[in-house]
C-alpha cells in the first residue's frame, strides 16, 4: 500500500513542479464551454437546455486532453520499463497514475463544472446532480482513457489516435452523466442514472488497470 | 545446473529474428559480457533476461525452474540506455524513490549510493542541470542503494569519464566478490574477468552454438 | 522459423475453400438481388423504398458480425499467440469497417424517403456509427507503430476492450433514444417482417457472409506474401551488412 501512495505522491510532486497541468485542463474546459453561446446564441432557453451536454462533453474532452501524458514521460526516459519491474504490480501502477491525474484533472472539474453549469443558465436545482455525475463519471474516464493511453504510447501521432480511440468508449458515461441531471430537472430524480455510473465506475476499476498494464507490458516488450 | 541460465532462446523483434539457439549459464559470482555489432541482439537478451521482453522460443531458467515474473523482478536490477530520471525532481528525491518502491533497502543506502558516485554535493540538485554523465551515475547509483544479485546493464560506460568508469568496474568486481551476477552489454573493454557471449554468431542463419 | 509454419497449411486449404465461397457468395448474393429488387412484395407502408432493407440489415448484421469475429481472433492472437491470428485480425478489420459503412449509407438513403431527413440518430444507426468508429481506431492503431508487430498486438487488446464495450455502449444508446424519442418510430427491419421479405433477407445474408469468407481468405493470403517480401528483403540487408563487415575486417 505504501508503494501505491508513494507513485501518486511522485506523480502530483511531479505535477506540482513541472506546473501547469491542472491548471491547462480546467482552463480549457472554461474555453471551451464558453464557445457554445457564443455558437448557438445566448438565449436562455435554449444553453438551459443543453448545458448539462455542453458541460459534460467539454469535461470529457478536457480529461482526454490531459491523459495523452500519462505514460509518455516515462515511456521516452526509461522509467517505464523499470516501473514495470519494480516490485508493485503493474496494475497497480496504472490505478496509482489513474487517480493521480484524475485529482490534478478530474476533481478541479468537480468545482468548475457548477459555476459553467450557471453561467449556462442551467437550473439550479441539477447543479448537486451535476456534480454528482461527475464525481461519479471523471473517475470512469480517467480509467478508461488509461488504455488508449497505453496502447498508444510510442505510436506516431499518439494525441489524435487516443481520442479516436477513446471517444467511442466514453459515449456510456456521457449518456448517463447527461440523463441523470436531465431527468433530475424533469422531476424523475435521476437515482438510476447515478447508480448506473456507479456500476461503470465498479467495472472500471478492475479491469481498465488490466488492460491497460497488458498494453504497457506490450509498450516495453 | 547454473544459477540463471539460458536455454535455445529465440528472439524476434517486428518480423525479424534477432537471435536464435542462444544459450547462456551464470553461476553466483560470474559475470558475462555481451558483445557484438549494433543491432546484433545485445539490448534484446538484456531485456528478455529482466523478462521485459519474452522469448518466442526456448527457456529461462532460475534454479532450474521457469522464471516466476514476480520473484524475477525483486532480484535483478536492469540499466538500459535510458537513466530514468526526472528532471523536475532532485538527485537524492529521484534516488530515493525507488529506494523507497524496493523497500528491500536499508535505511541510509541512498546517501552512501551517492557519495560512491560523486553525486553527494549535488544531492539536492534538479535533476534537469545535471550533465548526461551525471545522470548515468545516477542511474548507476541505483546498483548500490539497492541490493539485487543480478545485474543487467546495457552499455553502462557511455558518458561516463574515465574515473566514473573505475568506480562503477570497482562496484561491479564487488558485487561479484559476494556473490552477485552481472550481465553486461559493452563496446568498451571493463577489464572485469568474464566470460563472453558473441552475439553475432547467433544471428539468424548463423552456426548455433554456445558461448566460450 | 516457427512462424511460418502454419500458414503452409492454411495456405492449402485456402485454395480448395476459396472457389467455393466465391461461387456459394455469387450465387446467394445475385439469388437474393433478385429476389429483393423483382420477386418481394413491395411493403404497404413505405412502398418500393423498402427494398433497400435488403442491402442495409446484412450490412449491419455482418458489421457486427465480423467484430465478433475480430473480437475473437484478437483473442486467440493474445493467449494462444497463433501466428495466423493476427493476420486474420489485420485482414477482417477493414472489412468490417465497409459493411459498416455501407449500413451508414443504406441507412441513410433509406431515411430520405421514409422521414425526409438524410440521417436519423436512431438507436441502431447511433450504435452502428459508434461501431464504425471503433473499426477505424482498430484500423488507425494498426498502423501507428513503426514496429508493425506491436501495432498488431495493440490493436488485438483494443478489438477486445472494445467487444466487451459494445454491449454497454448498444444498451446506452437504446436508452438515450428512448429518453429522446418517446413517441415509438419504425424501427429499421424489425420484427414484423413479412415471411415473404425473409427469403431475401436471409439470401443477402448468406451471400455477404460468403463473400466476407473469399474476401478475408484474400486478404490474408495477401498479407502473408507481403510478409514473407518483407523477411527476404530484411535477411538481404543483414546480409549485406556481413559482407561489408568481413570487408571492413580482412
Amino acid at each position: 500500500m505504501n508503494r501505491f501512495f508513494l507513485i501518486i505522491g511522485r506523480e502530483l510532486r511531479l505535477a506540482y513542479r513541472q506546473g501547469g497541468d491542472a491548471g491547462l485542463a480546467v482552463a480549457f474546459f472554461v474555453i471551451a464551454a464558453a464557445l457554445f453561446p457564443l455558437g448557438v446564441g445566448p438565449e436562455d432557453q435554449l444553453l438551459s437546455r443543453i448545458a448539462a451536454g455542453v458541460v459534460w462533453v467539454t469535461a470529457l474532452l478536457a480529461v482526454l486532453l490531459a491523459l495523452e501524458r500519462l505514460f509518455q514521460a516515462d515511456f521516452e526516459d526509461g522509467t517505464l520499463d523499470l516501473l514495470a519491474l519494480s516490485p508493485l504490480p503493474l496494475e497497480l501502477v496504472v490505478l496509482a497514475k489513474c487517480l493521480a491525474n484524475w485529482l490534478l484533472t478530474g476533481a478541479p472539474l468537480l468545482i468548475a463544472a457548477p459555476i459553467i453549469a450557471v453561467l449556462l443558465h442551467m437550473k439550479t436545482e441539477g447543479l448537486v446532480i451535476l456534480t454528482a455525475s461527475m464525481l461519479l463519471g471523471t473517475p470512469t474516464l480517467s480509467l478508461i482513457g488509461s488504455i488508449g493511453a497505453a496502447l498508444t504510447v510510442g505510436a506516431r501521432r499518439g494525441g489524435v489516435l487516443l481520442s479516436l480511440l477513446i471517444l467511442p468508449l466514453y459515449v456510456p458515461v456521457l449518456i448517463f452523466g447527461v440523463s441523470a441531471v436531465d431527468q433530475s430537472l424533469a422531476g424523475m430524480g435521476g437515482k438510476p442514472e447515478l447508480l448506473i455510473l456507479g456500476a461503470f465506475l465498479a467495472a472500471a476499476l478492475p479491469l481498465a488497470p488490466w488492460a491497460a498494464a497488458a498494453a504497457l507490458r506490450q509498450a516495453v516488450e | 545446473m547454473s544459477l540463471f541460465e539460458g536455454r535455445d532462446l529465440l528472439c524476434i523483434r517486428g518480423e525479424r529474428v534477432v537471435f536464435e539457439g542462444l544459450s547462456f549459464a551464470i553461476d553466483p559470482g560470474e559475470a558475462v559480457l555481451l558483445t557484438g555489432a549494433n543491432g546484433s541482439g545485445k539490448s534484446s537478451l538484456l531485456r528478455l533476461m529482466a523478462g521485459l521482453l519474452r522469448p518466442s522460443g526456448g527457456n529461462l531458467l532460475w534454479k532450474d525452474v521457469a522464471i516466476d515474473s514476480d520473484a524475477h523482478n525483486q532480484r535483478l536490477h536492469y540499466v538500459g540506455h535510458l537513466d530514468a530520471v526526472k528532471p523536475a525532481l532532485t538527485v537524492v528525491e529521484n534516488l530515493r524513490f525507488w529506494t523507497m518502491l524496493a523497500s528491500s533497502a536499508p535505511e541510509d543506502s541512498t546517501a552512501f549510493a551517492l557519495s560512491i558516485f560523486g553525486l553527494s554535493r549535488i544531492a539536492d540538485v534538479p535533476a534537469r542541470m545535471l550533465s548526461a554523465g551525471q545522470k548515468r551515475r545516477l542511474a548507476l547509483a541505483r546498483l548500490i542503494a539497492i541490493p539485487a544479485p543480478l545485474w543487467l546493464l546495457d552499455e553502462p560506460t557511455i558518458a561516463l569519464d574515465a574515473q566514473s568508469v573505475g568506480v562503477l568496474r570497482e562496484a561491479i568486481l564487488a558485487h561479484l566478490k559476494s556473490g552477485g551476477m552481472a550481465a553486461i552489454a559493452t563496446h568498451s573493454e571493463l577489464g572485469l574477468p568474464a566470460k563472453r557471449i558473441e552475439l553475432g554468431r547467433f544471428a539468424a542463419g548463423a552456426i548455433r552454438g554456445r558461448p566460450e | 522459423m516457427h512462424r511460418f509454419a502454419n500458414p503452409a497449411r492454411f495456405l492449402r486449404i485456402s485454395v480448395v475453400i476459396l472457389p467455393w465461397a466465391a461461387a456459394l457468395a455469387a450465387l446467394f448474393i445475385a439469388t437474393g438481388l433478385y429476389f429483393a429488387l423483382f420477386a418481394s412484395p413491395p411493403d404497404y407502408q413505405q412502398g418500393e423504398s423498402v427494398r433497400i432493407m435488403y442491402v442495409h440489415v446484412p450490412s449491419a448484421w455482418m458489421a457486427s458480425f465480423v467484430y465478433a469475429g475480430l473480437a475473437l481472433t484478437s483473442a486467440i492472437a493474445l493467449v494462444w499467440k497463433h501466428p495466423l491470428a493476427h493476420v486474420a485480425a489485420k485482414a477482417m478489420s477493414p472489412i468490417g469497417a465497409c459493411f459498416t459503412f455501407m449500413a451508414l449509407t443504406t441507412g441513410s438513403l433509406w431515411g430520405k424517403p421514409m422521414w425526409g431527413t438524410w440521417w436519423v440518430w436512431d438507436a441502431r444507426l447511433t450504435s452502428v456509427l459508434i461501431l464504425f468508429f471503433l473499426y477505424l481506431g482498430h484500423m488507425a492503431l494498426l498502423n501507428a507503430f513503426e514496429d508493425s508487430s506491436r501495432g498488431e498486438r495493440a490493436a488485438a487488446v483494443l478489438a477486445l476492450v472494445g467487444a466487451i464495450n459494445i454491449p454497454i455502449i448498444h444498451f446506452s444508446v437504446e436508452w438515450w433514444n428512448t429518453l429522446h424519442q418517446p413517441a415509438s418510430i419504425f424501427r429499421m427491419g424489425g420484427p414484423t417482417i413479412d415471411s415473404a421479405m425473409l427469403v431475401p433477407l436471409f439470401l443477402m445474408m448468406f451471400g455477404f457472409m460468403a463473400y466476407f469468407v473469399v474476401v478475408v481468405i484474400l486478404r490474408m493470403r495477401g498479407e502473408l506474401l507481403a510478409r514473407k517480401i518483407r523477411v527476404i528483403r530484411m535477411a538481404r540487408v543483414a546480409g549485406a551488412e556481413h559482407l561489408s563487415a568481413s570487408r571492413a575486417t580482412s
